[in-house]
């Protein structure tokens, strides 16, 4: 199952380096990154493969959201389906 | 693939415009909980309860962390207990709200649906039980809500229902005084009840529904009215048009989150109810959505009008994204819950006759309004008459959730906290309605052909 991550903060060196490492610790993959910086915003979006993670998704989710606050960073983990859902036919 | 774009913008309407997931309610048949004691049902009650929705509140918060998105209300319906306890060998169903109360508890589900009555054509010994024990019920539990059906367009309007509605709602608004009438909340009195509806007061289980099913209520008033911020002064044809396109976003939200919980809970999945839910809170109102469209204040002259073309755009973007419609499905317009709503009553131009006329096109009808608590229960039933009387004649649902004020009059407010919100009371028509709700009967059902 795919997730999307999605990661908003104030621009700074590490970021997607310390997302990434969390992420591996729980046995999470990525697939693919965008990101950007808009008005500021450090704005990154990566696709992740979840079959294989150590967490169940929800805790995933939560675990990921917490460790956001902690780092100032707002840090989203959702299954892909909802967006498909909603903005494909 | 996705476009960062579209996955932002599905954030924003979750983080910024209120979309939610408004409810999933289980519908829990309890055709087989009847016992000649009144005490033993109870207990069958509880038990079936419990057993079939004793993870829904985990599944369901498993999947707003899964998909983030909110999911507002877990809640439980079941069959009208009026068909429920009729076997019983009992002049009264308290026991059985309060075994549903209990239930409704250790599931961890804010309300439960089903304390319900149909009576649109005559009632039964059970439902006249049923209805007598409504003010009881309501006081003495916290979280069972009850619905009457009193007419319906192949039935008429059964009118000594109604009367008998207008003094059930007083005496639990008196019941409940010293919550402000919080009773009659959990009240409804509708015309052509549905068997699905997911929303409360008003949920049942139908007798036409399988044993267990989730049904889904999803909202997103603030997400039409951020649309609509997109397209001032354009003809309606494009204001239809955005509706149509959010509302089909937000029903596919709505779909995604009920087929899951469905598999979860090896329940089958019932219908998406295509309905616009406002809530107290700034920016989630339907009438900032009606006044976006160029009226100055909600209840001004062209507010039925905008209403109709919201509600049916609603209906119209819905329907090509989930399987299965039903439920109450169109725009809901709450006073108490509802922020334009209560600003637009507060400043005295929406009125309860306006309000009246806005529920000729769309779901569902007076709902949680506030009225002087010294008004008489002839002319509580009066208004349910007229109520009933749209929904019969134009083949729809509507219902009256009407909140008699105890001690209040009108330039006051009651508090209902939560979700329910607060009301300013409004003024009814000062003339009396007695002779007319005394004569009793039956409107018998209205032609369906030579409509005009």
């Amino acid at each position: 199952m795919k997730a999307i991550v999605t990661v908003v903060g104030e621009d700074r060196v590490g970021i997607i380096a310390s997302v990434c490492a969390q992420l591996a610790s729980y046995n999470v993959n990525v697939l693919d990154i965008s990101q950007t910086v808009m008005q500021g915003f450090f704005t990154m979006m990566m696709v992740v493969q979840v079959s294989d993670s150590t967490l169940p998704l929800a805790e995933l989710a939560k675990k990921m959201e917490e460790n956001g606050k902690e780092m100032n960073l707002s840090i989203k983990l959702q299954r892909a389906d909802i967006f498909k859902a909603m903005h494909r036919v | 693939m996705l476009r960062m774009k579209e996955i932002l913008s599905t954030q924003d309407m979750i983080d910024k415009q209120h979309l939610d997931i408004r409810t999933i309610t289980m519908g829990i048949s309890l055709l087989d909980c009847t016992d000649r004691d009144v005490h033993v049902c109870a207990q069958k009650i509880y038990d079936k309860i419990v057993r079939c929705a004793k993870d829904l509140v985990k599944v369901g918060q498993d999947i707003e962390w899964e998909f983030g998105i909110p999911i507002v209300n877990k809640r439980i319906a079941v069959t009208p207990i009026s068909i429920v306890g009729s076997s019983c060998d009992t002049d009264s169903y308290v026991p059985l709200a309060v075994a549903m109360d209990q239930a409704a508890k250790t599931c961890g589900v804010n309300f439960i649906g089903g304390f319900t009555a149909l009576v649109q054509k005559g009632a039964t010994k059970g439902d006249e039980i049923l209805m007598n024990s409504i003010p009881e019920a309501l006081s003495c539990t916290e979280r069972v809500c009850a619905s009457v059906n009193v007419g319906s367009t192949k039935a008429g309007i059964n009118m000594d229902a109604v009367a008998k509605m207008g003094r059930i709602v007083k005496k639990t608004s008196e019941l409940t005084a010293d919550q402000d009438g919080l009773g009659c909340a959990k009240l409804v009195v509708f015309a052509n009840a549905v068997e699905d509806n997911p929303f409360m007061a008003g949920a049942f289980h139908g007798v036409g529904e399988p044993e267990c099913v989730i049904n889904v209520g999803v909202s997103g008033p603030g997400v039409v009215y951020h649309a609509l911020q997109s397209v001032k002064g354009k003809p309606f044809d494009v204001v239809a048009e955005t509706i149509k396109k959010t509302a089909f976003r937000i029903t596919r939200m709505g779909q995604i989150v009920g087929v899951e919980a469905s598999n979860r809970l090896g329940v089958p999945f019932g219908i998406v109810d295509l309905s616009l839910a406002p809530t107290p809170a700034v920016g989630d109102s339907v009438a900032r959505i009606l006044e976006e469209m160029g009226l100055e204040t909600c209840g001004t002259h062209g507010t039925t009008a905008a209403l109709a073309l919201l509600n049916d755009a609603v209906k119209k973007g819905g329907v090509m994204a989930s399987n299965h419609v039903g439920g109450l499905s169109g725009a809901f317009i709450p006073v108490s819950e509802d922020e334009g709503m209560i600003a637009a009553a507060e400043s005295g131009v929406l009125s309860l006759s306006k309000l009246e006329a806005m529920t000729c096109v769309c779901s569902v009808g007076l709902d949680m309004i506030a009225i002087p608590g010294e008004t008489s229960a002839d002319t509580i039933a009066a208004i349910i008459a007229d109520e009933a009387a749209i929904g019969m004649v134009n083949s729809k649902t509507t219902a009256v959730r009407i909140l008699p004020a105890p001690g209040k009059n009108v330039g006051d407010r009651i508090e209902m906290g939560g979700l329910l919100g607060s009301a300013p009371v409004m003024p009814v028509i000062d003339s009396s309605s007695a002779d007319f709700i005394a004569r009793g009967g039956r409107i018998p059902a209205p032609l369906q052909s030579l409509k005009n």
